[in-house]
């Protein structure tokens, strides 16, 4: 499995995601500029968090003018995995990747610290290692994660179940606190209709290793690892 | 590219003429470049004629207090500054200690009081943009920053003001670039009405051999100035923060830099990448005092001489003079020293980060500071006095009257309490010198680089070292209170905190960067102040083994005349040799034993308990015996070592009872219920409450409280059993012969996670 970790000026989570899969997955992982135009040939492409561009004007607005999101259009429209976490989400966001647009926190404040987030789909390529319902203790460190859409994009994806991950409690209730930004629905993070492009606002990568405290963003990269070796079978 | 004649070798260039349009450097002019008739007459010997207005302004940065250390320096020579694992001490951007592994760590502390306090969002962030280049300019990756805060009280509304700006302001530069905050403190005290004090502090990581430093030697070698152009902010930054503060102040604003933390992160990589490339010889931040004191500094610490002509300086808008351009302090701006030749090389790898990079002079081997204006000379100063020959003066320092009637007064009014010690115990505990800090920390990015193993809100900071099983430690220190009440002790117990602080994480203590913050060193009292806080570092420094490898002084911090309280900040690191071994605050296991180290006393002079209950600053600080701190914290590294302890904690401000409520509430997650009683036959207010030094709280499986005893025998260390941990969510019982706080361990977490937000989102 070959995957590669894009690289925009103000990208500061690229390390971090090239660590996670190099070190505790074993896959191949290189970054690659954000001017370079072919992504080659990779199984899996994240775009990292960070504040691309400074997130200037608005966060993921002058990266998704990047040549290699180009690139990555096409890498998605042929089917291939793409996982945008934090900054990644808002610049797939801006691309049109995915539908909707994160404004910023309801506190308008920058949140730092632990969330619990509902798997609310285990059957995708990025959530397989996980059961349906389980509920994750992961880190976000955003200021802009307050997801919208228009009513009848949250529909259908609620009802297509592109919600994928949903801020809810520590026992994985819904209200009382638990969603961090108010996103709409609460909604921490969805997929495309294809199902292989997934944005998220919470860093996995960050909560993949025991010393730093968590390990239950690990199951994010074991499904991703895990689909990549059964498309390479199939 | 300069004219050979400007800089070439052997013939005496022309000295410089006024230049037009600049004005006359009378005696007033003098004056307001902070310089007085003798430092002026000195000027005068050094150059052999009277100075132009722009080699006025270029002295008036590089002997201000900020640069030149004035009154500082005498004092500083006492600090210990050498160790065998000390690798770059003070005189460079950062101090540099070996952590094993082949690893080196940089580290350094920075105030940023002026400019924040009249723009106090800016004026924080610059803050971290500065320490930060600081850092990775010695070829370090940063990876952690720290800030110490002291603001007034919260009940005004311009402090909550500044509070809020400040946190706002060092979280969206420290975030952007992508640098985890690991701790710091912040401290409420009427004391820092109007002056707050903003010191950052940050860490970095790299090879021992990647180690750079801020030199410009090699006779033809390139000046580049690179990154964000130079405009007209910031203009006597330098000189600005080594006034006091009055009403005008807010007048000063334009002098505070804006920060563009996006072209830091493009600097910060395309620094390293320069440095790793061996196409440079030298890189330093143009920081305070901008071009002038970068350039001085270089060709000073290599003995060499620089020329720079200002007309091949980019500059935001046209029509700046030389006398702008060398002492403007717009900020994300490097000048690095290139190999002749290799210029090209290093415009590539800055153009890849989108920068801009000049040529703007070249290294020459006469050992002058010379600046040319297209061409035509416009200062020539022997680079040697520049940066060395700033005067330094010892002052009078005595003791102010006021100051000792506080330590003095009579405490015993307060010291009974037969009242409701649980609604003392929580009205003490909402105070926001004792509440939870998670309102700030929340908003500063404690997770990025996957290297935080110990968040803010614990005793110290711990990151992991990739590649080695090390982690280090870190945290800063200072008690305004107690170093007002008195200088010497505060600065002591500063000293011995912090170190206690990084060994109840399980690291040891190995250095410390320290800031030194007062007020006017030329009013007696304040001097005393500086020099007895001195001696008393050096004094703790020494006993620990802790050198001091550099850091900040800031003075004159005043408001109309007001001066701060002297405010000794220590940033410490140490080094965790075995991560498995960190050791954190919170109790974990119902029936543990709850054991305290060290003992209790009957001080409550300098308390919070005073303040927050009483509106009382005063009294003697609590006694510290520095031998026997350094015993208890060697025990407790040994307690650690043996795997015995399932948590350590200080015990500081808040005294006992606020010890023991952090143990059970940690982040309040999962907060768990103690029993604690107290058999000293001492009055319940300074049992519960006062703050004696050298105790640490520590908890243990009861199957090895056996061994915790032994050990603690062995070392000489008083060790009681005081209690048990209870259950998740149980109660909060703390009890002495006559006395009882008794809370649900809810009720006590809503006080001390509420207090903070309640007050500063309560709009």
């Amino acid at each position: 499995m070959r995957a590669v970790v894009v690289t925009f000026p103000g990208s500061n989570c690229d390390y971090d995601c090239l660590q996670v899969l190099r070190k505790v997955m074993r896959v191949d992982t290189r970054f690659i500029w954000h001017r370079e135009r072919d992504l080659g040939d990779p199984d899996l492409v994240v775009l990292p968090g960070g504040f691309s561009y400074g997130d200037y004007l608005r966060a993921g607005a002058i990266a998704r003018f990047s040549p290699i999101v180009e690139a990555v259009k096409r890498y998605a429209g042929g089917g291939g995995i793409v996982l945008g976490i934090c900054n990644g989400f808002q610049i797939l966001c801006e691309a049109g990747l995915l539908p909707g647009a994160l404004r910023r926190n309801d506190s308008l404040k920058f949140r730092s610290h632990d969330v619990h987030v509902r798997v609310e789909t285990a059957d995708t390529a990025f959530t397989r290692a996980y059961r349906p319902g389980q509920v994750l203790r992961i880190p976000i460190a955003h200021a802009e994660g307050n997801y919208i859409a228009d009513p009848a994009t949250l529909e259908r994806l609620e009802a297509d179940q592109r919600v994928v991950f949903r801020y809810t409690t520590r026992e994985g209730a819904r209200g009382q606190g638990g969603n961090p930004n108010g996103s709409a629905n609460d909604i921490a993070g969805i997929m495309n209709a294809a199902g292989n492009v997934l944005g998220l606002m919470p860093h996995p990568e960050r909560a993949a290793e025991g010393v730093l405290g968590s390990t239950d963003g690990l199951g994010v990269f074991e499904s991703l690892v895990a689909h990549c070796a059964r498309e390479r079978v199939a | 590219m300069i004219a050979p004649a400007a800089g070439g070798n052997g013939s005496a260039p022309a000295a410089p003429e006024p230049r037009p349009g600049d004005p006359e450097v009378t005696p007033e002019l003098v004056a307001d470049h902070g310089l007085s008739p003798e430092e002026h007459d000195r000027i005068v010997g050094h150059l052999g004629r009277t100075p132009t207005f722009t080699e006025l302004g270029v002295f008036s940065a590089m002997w201000s207090e900020h640069c030149g250390y004035k009154n500082s320096k005498r004092l500083l020579r006492l600090l210990p500054t050498q160790a065998p694992w000390v690798i770059q001490g003070p005189g460079e951007n950062a101090g540099v200690i070996d952590i094993g592994g082949g690893y080196a760590l940089a580290f350094k502390i920075e105030s940023h009081n002026h400019p924040s306090a009249v723009e106090p969002y800016q004026g924080a962030a610059t803050g971290i943009g500065g320490i930060l280049r600081d850092v990775f300019t010695m070829g370090a990756r940063p990876v952690a920053v720290l800030d110490s805060l002291h603001f007034g009280d919260l009940d005004s509304s311009r402090v909550r003001y500044l509070f809020d700006g400040v946190v706002r302001g060092a979280g969206d530069y420290g975030n952007c670039v992508g640098i985890p905050n690991l701790g710091g403190e912040a401290y409420f005290d009427r004391g820092y009405e109007g002056n707050p004090i903003i010191n950052v502090m940050c860490l970095g990581i790299m090879k021992r051999e990647q180690l750079i430093r801020g030199e410009a030697h090699g006779e033809g070698n390139t000046l580049m100035a690179v990154g964000a152009r130079t405009g007209r902010d910031g203009i006597h930054g330098a000189t600005f923060a080594s006034e006091e503060l009055g009403e005008d102040s807010d007048a000063s604003r334009p002098q505070v830099q804006v920060g563009d933390p996006f072209t830091e992160k493009l600097l910060l990589e395309a620094s390293l990448e320069l440095i790793r490339s061996g196409h440079i010889v030298g890189i330093q931040d143009m920081g305070a005092a901008g071009i002038t004191s970068s350039a001085a500094e270089m060709a000073g610490r290599s003995g060499s001489g620089v020329v720079i002509d200002t007309a091949l300086v980019p500059v935001r808008e046209p029509g700046m003079t030389p006398y702008e351009i060398l002492l403007s302090e717009s900020q994300e701006r490097m000048m690095v020293v290139v190999h002749k030749g290799r210029e090209d090389e290093v415009r590539k790898i800055l153009n890849k980060w989108e920068l801009e990079a000049a040529e703007v002079g070249h290294v020459t081997s006469d050992g002058r500071f010379r600046i040319l204006e297209d061409g035509r000379p416009v200062a020539d100063i022997p680079a040697m006095p520049l940066t060395e020959g700033c005067p330094t003066y010892e002052r009078a320092g005595i003791e102010g009257e006021e100051v000792r009637a506080l330590r003095e007064m009579d405490l015993s009014p307060y010291a009974g309490g037969e009242g409701d010690r649980t609604a003392d115990f929580l009205r003490l505990l909402a105070s926001p010198n004792l509440a939870s800090r998670r309102w700030i920390h929340d908003q500063y990015d404690t997770t990025v680089r996957t290297a935080s193993v110990v968040q803010p809100g614990g005793d110290a900071g711990v990151l992991r070292v990739r590649g080695t099983p090390r982690g280090i430690a870190v945290t800063t220190d200072c008690s305004g209170r107690y170093t007002y009440l008195e200088p010497g002790t505060g600065a002591r117990i500063a000293v011995a905190e912090a170190a206690r602080n990084l060994a109840c994480a399980g690291a040891l203590p190995m250095a410390v960067t320290n800031n030194l913050n007062f007020g006017n060193p030329l009013k007696p009292h304040i001097y005393y102040q500086l020099r007895e806080a001195v001696l008393g570092m050096a004094e703790a420094c020494a006993l620990f083994e802790t050198p001091v490898t550099g850091g900040n002084v800031s003075l004159y911090n005043e408001t109309s005349g007001t001066p701060i309280y002297p405010t000794p900040v220590i940033g410490m690191v140490g080094i965790i040799d075995d991560l498995e071994r960190v050791t954190r605050h919170a109790f974990r296991h119902e029936g543990d034993v709850i054991v305290l180290l060290g003992r209790n006393t009957d001080e409550l002079g300098a308390s919070e308990y005073l303040y927050a209950m009483h509106d009382i600053v005063g009294g003697k600080p609590p006694r510290v015996d520095l031998l026997a701190e350094r015993v208890l914290q060697q025990a407790l590294l040994a307690m650690i070592g043996e795997g015995l302890l399932r948590s350590a904690h200080d015990c500081s401000e808040g005294g006992l009872a606020c010890a023991l409520a952090e143990s059970a509430l940690h982040d309040g997650k999962n907060p768990v219920g103690i029993h604690v009683r107290l058999a000293d036959p001492l009055p319940s207010t300074a049992l519960f409450f006062g703050e004696a030094q050298g105790r640490v709280v520590v908890s243990c499986d009861p199957a090895s409280l056996d061994r915790v005893r032994r050990l603690a025998d062995r070392y000489g260390v008083p060790c009681t059993e005081i209690g048990t941990v209870g259950a998740i969510g149980g109660s909060f019982v703390v009890e002495s012969a006559d006395a009882r706080i008794e809370a649900e361990i809810g009720e006590v977490g809503a006080v001390y996670f509420g207090a903070l937000p309640e007050r500063m989102d309560a709009q």
